[in-house]
């Protein structure tokens, strides 16, 4: 190990693991708002309600993120109407392609996650809100809701976690977070191991922080309590 | 409606492939590392229970891409150096060995926690009774616990080789020739971006359509004796 060479370069890796941090804050929040509808449509009785979020979850499940990312970065290129759109300046930059699919893709697992939390919900609660004159629509959002934010959070937080490691794809398109950077250190030094390793150090850390945020989190909306019965 | 290939249909059957051949030797190593590392968790030996959670926890906190990266690029030295002690001077790792390194380091984390929970499962009695019959420890975990084991631990490996077949995309940074790999090279040729990213898409959905088929089976069959026919 030769630590001189990784503190030189260290100010640089830790501007790489800043954009690899707001990728994945930006898609983590994004996805969960795009995730809340889809979550809801998708655990509907009606099959009509159900069946587009499930294509949806299906396909962004069933396909790696690489390819998704390079569908959308390099694929939509391809049709003259996105190129002539008012979107195309933001279709065009790798940032915003990163986080648009990093967003459709952890939006489908986490329609997922809130769907197992919503039928998780004993059926009797909701059937109390609805006893106590609450319209559906309130009951969705006093009950229905708050009760699957507090059973879903441990799987939200898994999910965090998979993206922030997911989001070292976005070095594919030439976006230079943690990995991306790492990897045009190397090319300029030549440590491999010693800027690899390095790289996997400070995303154990980031890791381990997120972790032990979420367990306040938990402790906070006091998700324990809410559990046992 | 028929899609135009431009004649790369067949180069992308053939990395579709190396994709099932790769997912399948990392299965393998995979599986051997997460049941060692399972072992190693529950052992009573301290050493080998911290060797046991710093695998599992080192391992999952580096993204895959870094150890593709990091096994592919990292090894030059280390892998020449063991080629020269053994009379080979130009020894290398392929991208296919390299990639099955990687994603069988990083499914065995995983599984090191399917393959704990499964062990923890088995009631305490069975090994006890093994005991009093006086089978050696081995055979009390080949005879008793694995056969057990496979059923509670199948769901969980069923979800990590969904993750595995897809992981394998990552695979084309390196430059092996699976689908994603293929799919790059005819965009390179014919443009036409989206139509072969889509159709790889599609090749990759149609794996983990067969995979959760065959996990279906696998687990219907590892279930018999335990829910009732009707």
């Amino acid at each position: 190990m030769e630590w001189e060479v990784i503190l030189k370069w260290l100010p640089k890796l830790m501007q790489g693991a800043t954009l690899t941090l707001e990728l994945t804050a930006v898609s983590v929040l994004a996805g969960l708002i795009v995730a809340i509808p889809l979550g809801i449509a998708r655990s509907s009785k009606l099959w009509y309600v159900r069946s587009l979020p499930y294509a949806y979850i299906f396909f962004f499940r069933g396909t790696p993120l690489l390819i998704q990312l390079f569908l959308v970065y390099y694929g939509l290129a391809q049709f003259d109407v996105v190129r002539e759109s008012a979107l195309w300046p933001y279709l065009r930059s790798p940032f915003w392609c990163a986080i648009i699919t990093m967003t459709l893709h952890t939006a489908a697992y986490i329609a997922e996650i809130l769907r197992g939390a919503i039928q998780a919900i004993p059926p009797g609660e909701i059937e109390a809100a609805r006893a106590l004159g609450m319209s559906r629509f309130k009951t969705l959002v006093h009950i229905v809701l708050p009760r699957a934010a507090r059973i879903g959070l441990p799987a939200y937080s898994n999910e965090v976690i998979l993206m922030l490691k997911a989001s070292s794809l976005a070095s594919t398109v030439t976006l230079l977070e943690l990995t991306g950077m790492t990897r045009t250190i190397i090319a300029r030094n030549y440590q491999t191991v010693d800027m690899f390793l390095a790289a996997g150090a400070i995303y154990l850390i980031m890791s381990f922080v997120l972790i032990q945020g979420f367990k306040l989190l938990e402790r906070w909306l006091r998700v324990d309590a809410c559990q046992g019965r | 409606m028929t899609i135009d290939l431009y004649g790369f249909g067949p180069a992308l059957a053939a990395g579709a492939l190396m994709t099932v051949k790769l997912a399948l030797t990392a299965l393998c190593l995979g599986l051997v590392l997460g049941l060692l590392g399972a072992l190693a968790k529950t052992s009573p030996f301290k050493p080998l229970r911290w060797l046991g959670g710093a695998y599992s926890t080192l391992v999952r906190g580096v993204p895959e891409l870094l150890w593709v990266l990091l096994i592919y690029f990292g090894s030059v030295n280390l892998v020449r150096a063991i080629g020269e002690y053994i009379g080979m001077p130009d020894l290398t790792l392929s991208a296919f060995a390299a990639g099955v390194l990687a994603l069988g380091l990083c499914f065995g984390a995983y599984a090191t926690e399917v393959f704990r929970g499964a062990i923890l499962a088995i009631p305490k009695g069975h090994r006890e009774a093994g005991m009093a019959l006086g089978l050696s420890k081995p055979r009390i975990f080949t005879k008793l616990v694995l056969p057990q084991m496979w059923r509670i631990a199948l769901p969980g490996l069923g979800n990590l080789f969904m993750i595995l077949m897809k992981d394998t995309a990552l695979v084309s940074v390196i430059g092996l020739e699976e689908i994603m790999r293929q799919a790059q090279n005819a965009v390179t040729f014919a443009k036409h971006p989206f139509t072969f990213y889509m159709v790889a898409a599609v090749m990759y959905l149609g794996l983990t359509v067969l995979a959760m088929g065959t996990m279906h089976v696998l687990e219907k069959r590892a279930a018999r004796g335990f829910v009732r026919r009707t």
